[in-house]
């Protein structure tokens, strides 16, 4: 109940959960609004939003209509942004956990290794993953996963070596624990918030992500996403604005909620910081 | 006093025309896309190349928008009634940029020696040449083993370009130095290049055709992003955008800008024809039914007017209508879902999923992609899109890797120049693009698709088409799409741009600038 009290004496943060939930029941709901599915051709190409009954935000250069398009386009967006975020922390936190725990030539080569991925631009990693694998939505999320796992790797290790230190840890040492129960199951638990947070935030970045690489063509092209129709209306931003736009503005609306949503978790999370900044 | 409001207009216009005096001068910048690999014209054929070696390299003849032969390095030439002997009478005064003469000798190696070696179209043609002799400098005689009536169109610059004898006779063509510094007898001198940014030709002072050419310079510019070179038309930093170089939504919105002129003419040689590959060896796409039921499940017409902005015409069959001995006497596949649902019934499709694999492009054809993929999983066909790069799409074809494919090829005139190759048997041969990639196999075909080349009557292949194009739609081999139509968009002040049927590719000898 604390938890939630602080939580909710966030303002942005109630606002961008708010946000966030509108979003997944859009997303779980778009078979039902728009069973049709959002290729179908449905009217003359380049309607204007606003100007006609039953598409509010206009047709594409197709003729297919953007609010379904958006409406699937959540769906997409947020499990990619999920799963991959899911298997960036199955990497991450094991490795970190393991490389802060027993340090020595474990962390030398976990961290070399961290190293490795994070001297080459994330975006430009992904894009060749994709560009090798072929572009679906398994390979998409996998490359963003493959991504964004190694800040994890490095904030769960700081964590761990700075929980290991501990008098509990020490304490269990001398109860005769075996180490591998001591990291799950006294070290990690005390690691959980800040990942939370981490998570939060990185699945705003898997969403913008998803789009980037879709907005090049290395989107799954039998799936609609919002980086997608951004990308297909690029040709035409000068003579039909709102194929841009309306994406354009979902995508920040997501990734804005869920940024709210990783401060407010963070102030939850750690209440002495907070009251120390206001 | 209409009628004689009418006269004097005539009169008026009939005087002016002598007035409207070509004007000598100035620089024309023009877009390339992409950066050609190379400038010899002997050695690489694609679009772009010929697009700027077209200025520097010229042929024995040209070809007006009717596909006739018209003078060009031959300014006059004969073909012997038994269709067996092609005599060419050529230009005199003619010489290569570096100062040498230009004789029938150089022809003879051009054709004969260098391009026998270089080109693999031509050689397909070269093969029913007998001989090719120069009795003397000024006369060429090509004898055929056999008719050929499709020979008369192999004088183009793109199939037959000449090449100078006195710097590649004994050399290695492909590793010959002066592969880079480009010399033919065009209007147009190679100057410099700039990889990355522009190819700057100048005038041809010594060129032998009288005042000509107008033009003090060419650039052809280099930009990578189909918007930027929208933007560099609209700010005038290139006056002349050929076909193919924006994306087609863009069209509608340059042309309506002031001062600014456009032409779908110029593609008549190649007419470029586009359809789909359908894998004829496998799948679902191995049964005719199904094949047909793919062809009336298309909306061709929603495709050219809203993909292809109105430019275009919907195909009918293997050979395009702006090709020689087309017919339209064949089976017309409307857009009729019902028909195409009947038929997937009749074949009893089980729903195993095809996969349509784009041509990369740009958007015009990643959309056109997902029309066809949206009209077709209306009628009740399990599709997906395969994403593509070109290597992967060369690749795949070339394998027969796909169950649809889309492409588009050149016409060159004549279905047996560039037809019949997509259809006979004798062509179907892994590794290629440009063959029999979809695996028809029609042997009775096979043999007319041979008369008709051989013989010398034109009437009589006119006739052997007419049944070919018959038979052949039904049984939908690939399916036809489009005869596409690409707007060469130009500054209304440069004239006399497109004056043959392959258009801004025959070289600028004729455009001039209206001050």
């Amino acid at each position: 109940m604390t938890f939630w009290k602080r939580f909710s004496s966030n303002r942005g943060a109630v606002i961008g959960l708010i946000l966030l939930i509108a979003v997944i029941l859009i997303a779980l709901l778009a078979p039902v609004i728009y069973p049709g599915g959002p290729w179908k051709m449905v009217q003359r190409p380049f309607l204007v939003p606003f100007t006609t009954d039953g598409f509010p935000l206009g047709t594409d250069t197709l003729g297919r209509d953007v609010t379904a398009g958006l409406v699937h386009g959540a769906r997409v967006s947020l499990l990619v942004g999920l799963v991959s975020t899911l298997m960036a922390l199955l990497i991450g936190v094991p490795l970190g956990a393991l490389a802060g725990f027993y340090g020595g030539y474990v962390d030398e080569g976990a961290m070399r290794f961290t190293e490795f991925f994070q001297t080459i631009p994330n975006f430009a990693l992904a894009i060749v993953l994709v560009a090798i694998l072929q572009p679906t939505l398994g390979s998409i999320t996998l490359a963003i996963a493959i991504v964004s796992w190694p800040p994890v790797a490095r904030l769960v290790r700081a964590e761990v070596m700075s929980l290991k230190r501990r008098e509990f840890v020490e304490a269990a040492h001398l109860a005769g624990l075996s180490n591998m129960r001591i990291l799950v199951s006294e070290v990690l638990p005390n690691a959980v918030s800040p990942i939370i947070v981490m998570a939060s935030l990185m699945v705003a970045t898997a969403i913008l992500l998803e789009s980037s690489l879709s907005f090049l063509g290395l989107g799954d092209p039998n799936i609609m996403s919002w980086g997608y129709m951004i990308g297909a209306a690029r040709t035409v931003i000068r003579s039909a604005w709102w194929l841009s736009f309306f994406p354009g503005v979902a995508i920040l609306i997501t990734v804005l909620a869920l940024n709210l949503i990783g401060e407010g978790l963070n102030d939850a999370f750690n209440p002495h910081l907070r009251k120390g900044r206001t | 006093m209409k009628f004689l409001k009418t006269t004097t207009f005539l009169i008026a216009a009939g005087l002016a025309q002598p007035l409207i005096a070509q004007e000598a001068g100035g620089r024309l910048d023009i877009v390339v896309q992409p950066e050609p690999p190379s400038l010899m014209l002997g050695l690489v054929q694609n679009g772009p190349t010929q697009l700027v070696a077209g200025d520097i390299y010229e042929s024995l003849l040209r070809y007006n928008t009717d596909l006739e032969p018209q003078p060009s390095l031959a300014k006059s030439w004969e073909v012997s009634e038994d269709g067996l002997t092609y005599t060419f009478q050529l230009q005199e005064g003619v010489t290569w940029h570096d100062g040498e003469p230009f004789t029938a000798e150089d022809v003879v190696f051009s054709a004969d020696v260098f391009l026998r070696e270089t080109h693999a179209r031509l050689r397909s043609s070269l093969a029913y040449v007998d001989t090719i002799e120069a009795p003397d400098d000024t006369t060429v005689v090509f004898t055929l083993k056999t008719p050929f009536g499709p020979f008369i169109n192999a004088f183009e610059v793109g199939t037959m370009p000449m090449i100078p004898k006195h710097l590649y006779e004994g050399t290695d063509f492909a590793n010959n130095e002066m592969n880079a510094t480009p010399i033919g007898t065009g209007p147009f001198k190679f100057e410099s290049w700039e990889k990355g940014s522009f190819i700057h030709l100048v005038k041809n002072e010594d060129y032998y055709l009288e005042n000509k050419p107008y033009l003090d310079e060419i650039y052809y510019r280099v930009i990578p992003d189909a918007a930027s070179r929208a933007v560099a038309f609209e700010t005038g930093e290139v006056d002349v955008l050929p076909g193919g170089s924006v994306e087609n939504w863009d069209v509608p919105r340059l042309t309506e800008m002031d001062n600014t002129c456009s032409t779908s003419k110029g593609w008549e040689f190649f007419a470029p024809h586009a359809w789909m590959w359908l894998n004829n060896r496998e799948g679902p796409t191995s049964d005719v039914r199904f094949r047909q039921a793919v062809m009336y499940a298309m909306d061709r017409d929603f495709v050219r007017d809203v993909v292809w902005n109105g430019f275009g015409t919907v195909a009918t069959g293997p050979v395009s209508s702006k090709t020689n001995f087309y017919s339209d006497d064949v089976t017309i596949y409307d857009h009729d879902p019902d028909k195409a649902r009947a038929l997937l019934d009749e074949m009893g499709y089980d729903g195993e999923p095809v996969r349509i694999l784009p041509l990369p492009y740009g958007e015009t054809w990643q959309r056109w992609a997902e029309a066809v993929r949206q009209n077709l999983q209306e009628v009740g066909i399990e599709v997906e899109i395969d994403s593509t790069d070109v290597a992967g799409w060369n690749e795949k074809t070339a394998q027969w890797d796909y169950d649809m494919a889309f492409t588009y090829l050149y016409q060159y005139g004549d279905p047996a120049l560039g037809t019949s190759r997509n259809y006979v048997e004798a062509q179907i041969e892994k590794g290629s693009p440009w063959n029999n990639v979809e695996g028809y196999r029609n042997p009775e075909l096979d043999l007319k698709w041979e008369a008709a080349a051989t013989s010398a009557s034109a009437e009589e292949r006119q006739e052997l088409y007419n049944e070919i194009q018959k038979e052949i739609v039904d049984d939908v081999p690939v399916a036809w799409l489009l005869e596409i139509e690409f707007p060469t968009i130009h500054n209304c002040n440069v004239q006399d741009l497109v004056t043959t049927a392959i258009g801004v590719n025959d070289g600028l000898r004729d455009a001039w600038i209206k001050q």
